[in-house]
């Protein structure tokens, strides 16, 4: 994981990008034969580490696949892990025998191992793309299951730690990105229409965080009773097209209506980012937001989408230690993300 | 369809059907109402929230399922599971079935029965030996510990692994 960043939705935007940062799918799965990781001493746990490796490596997932054990690799590593999406909060902290393999350099495919589950495997991608995703993760799948039972129930499914993941055990996830909705207050509406539909929405970090910078992350909640096909079908041609047209239409209504509060708030924003000498990670991602939105809609020229995702995620604390190569403390931290993105918005 | 409230005339969020007696009755009521009902409005809270719901509205219905009930697997007994909301193992989805059914259904908005991907079981040749290890342990464990009925059934499940082409027993 080198700082100029092999991951593919940070080169490559993708569809409808926008509007949609990412799209991602994970499936939970566990061994037959084993008891669940919140239940399997420390010798099951590294039989399962051991099995999970020899499937992953055997069935040939990706040309290149890392395996990156928990416990041997520093914190702030784990924590630039979290920051690229590759593992969640719960399995940076280590602990008991954990690992994550991660195809390397496009970072698409990546498998948690003794998570809550045996195994998380997920695949990102930039933009709209959860067709091609979701092949991706089926093969991946497949592959480890033609080496390993899963436990499996002919009535349950896929059977998972928390019965709130049973059944398919998949969660499909879209980033994606509505400052016009915030701003027009109809944000609320889609959270309600999201509601009723049983999908979540949640901030940019995931679980239990509220929404920075107007990022929201769309997923499904219910994995029983519906197959993966109906619920990605849910997704692509419904769910997620009619909320980036309500989006787009919003961001139309600023551009024609209410320009100049639309390039008020964009310009204000990249002032701040151009010429700030201290900036708090939330701020930053709150201020990048609108320039991200001034770069779609055109208020703004000469600055790329990639560029400005790039930054998102160079701004956020385990990055930016990683790119200086030194660990930094909050005020120095605060410091350094100013100097970095008036470097790279070209302020002074 | 849209309903109005029973109660009221703002638009019905929630929708009951209880059957009493023989006799169908549905309810629908806006959220408002519903709270005073008492019927649980976010079919999405967290997992433990749901549990204790469960359990509490159906609290003489578990004084019938004993919480000592035990996987035979792991050893997870039910108010384990209510505690951390994780269960132990596959097994204990057979061992908890009728007090995970309903809880399952409501997470899943309804959703009883798994309907997609399922595994195309060819059995590969190292999970059939590590079953067998794991069965022959258990079958030393069980004679051990001098239960019997156990150990002979642990060795009919045994005979029937190591016999070639057969898939074994299924959930």
């Amino acid at each position: 994981m080198n700082a100029n960043f092999g991951a593919d939705w940070l080169r490559d935007a993708g569809r409808e990008s926008d509007v949609v940062i990412t799209s991602r799918i994970r499936l939970a799965r566990n061994f037959a034969g084993f008891p669940f990781v919140n239940r399997a001493e420390e010798e099951d746990r590294r039989q399962i580490l051991d099995l999970a490796r020899r499937d992953i490596i055997e069935g040939e997932l990706a040309s290149q696949m890392l395996w990156v054990d928990m416990n041997e690799i520093p914190q702030l590593e784990r924590q630039v892990l979290v920051e690229r999406h590759l593992i969640s909060k719960q399995h940076s902290k280590g602990g008991s025998p954990r690992a994550a393999a991660i195809s390397a350099p496009d970072e698409r495919l990546s498998i948690m191992v003794n998570e809550e589950d045996h195994l998380r495997i997920q695949v990102l991608r930039g933009g709209l793309s959860l067709s091609e995703a979701f092949e991706q993760i089926n093969e991946a799948d497949d592959r480890i299951e033609a080496r390993s039972d899963f436990a499996y129930s002919n009535r349950f499914g896929y059977l998972t730690a928390c019965p709130t993941n049973v059944g398919t055990g998949i969660r499909i996830s879209v980033m994606l990105h509505l400052p016009a909705l915030k701003m027009t207050g109809e944000i609320e509406k889609v959270r309600r229409a999201a509601q009723r539909m049983s999908l979540a929405v949640r901030g940019y970090y995931g679980e239990g965080s509220e929404a920075v910078g107007d990022f929201f992350q769309i997923s499904n909640q219910t994995t029983l009773g519906k197959s993966e096909h109906d619920l990605l079908e849910d997704f692509e041609a419904n769910v997620i097209p009619k909320i980036v047209e309500y989006e787009r239409r919003a961001r139309r209504e600023l551009l024609e209506k209410r320009r100049v509060i639309l390039e008020d708030r964009v310009f204000r924003a990249l002032g701040v980012l151009r010429h700030a000498r201290l900036l708090k990670a939330e701020e930053a991602l709150e201020k990048l937001s609108y320039v991200r939105l001034g770069c779609v809609t055109g208020v703004i020229e000469g600055t790329r989408v990639e560029d400005v995702n790039q930054l998102i995620l160079l701004t956020q604390p385990a990055h930016m230690q990683r790119v200086l190569g030194r660990s930094l403390d909050q005020a120095e931290r605060r410091v350094e993300r100013a100097t970095l993105v008036r470097a790279q918005l070209g302020g002074g | 369809m849209k309903h109005k409230c029973d109660k009221c005339d703002a638009e019905a969020t929630v929708h009951e059907v209880v059957i009493k007696n023989g006799v169908k009755v549905t309810k629908h009521l806006c959220e408002a109402h519903a709270k005073d009902e008492g019927i649980a409005v976010h079919s999405h809270a967290p997992i433990n929230e749901l549990i204790t719901k469960f359990v509490m509205s159906h609290s003489s219905k578990e004084s019938e399922a004993p919480a000592a009930e035990q996987c035979e697997e792991c050893g997870m007994t039910w108010s384990e599971f209510r505690q951390s909301g994780l269960l132990g193992c596959g097994s204990c989805y057979r061992t908890f079935e009728d007090q995970l059914g309903p809880l399952i259904e409501r997470a899943h908005d309804g959703g009883t029965h798994h309907i997609g991907k399922a595994p195309k079981r060819n059995e590969g040749l190292v999970d059939r030996e590590r079953r067998i290890a794991s069965l022959r342990k258990k079958l030393t464990e069980a004679v051990r510990a001098e239960q019997y009925e156990r150990a002979a059934s642990l060795r009919d499940e045994l005979l029937s692994a190591e016999r070639p082409g057969d898939e074994g027993p299924q959930d």
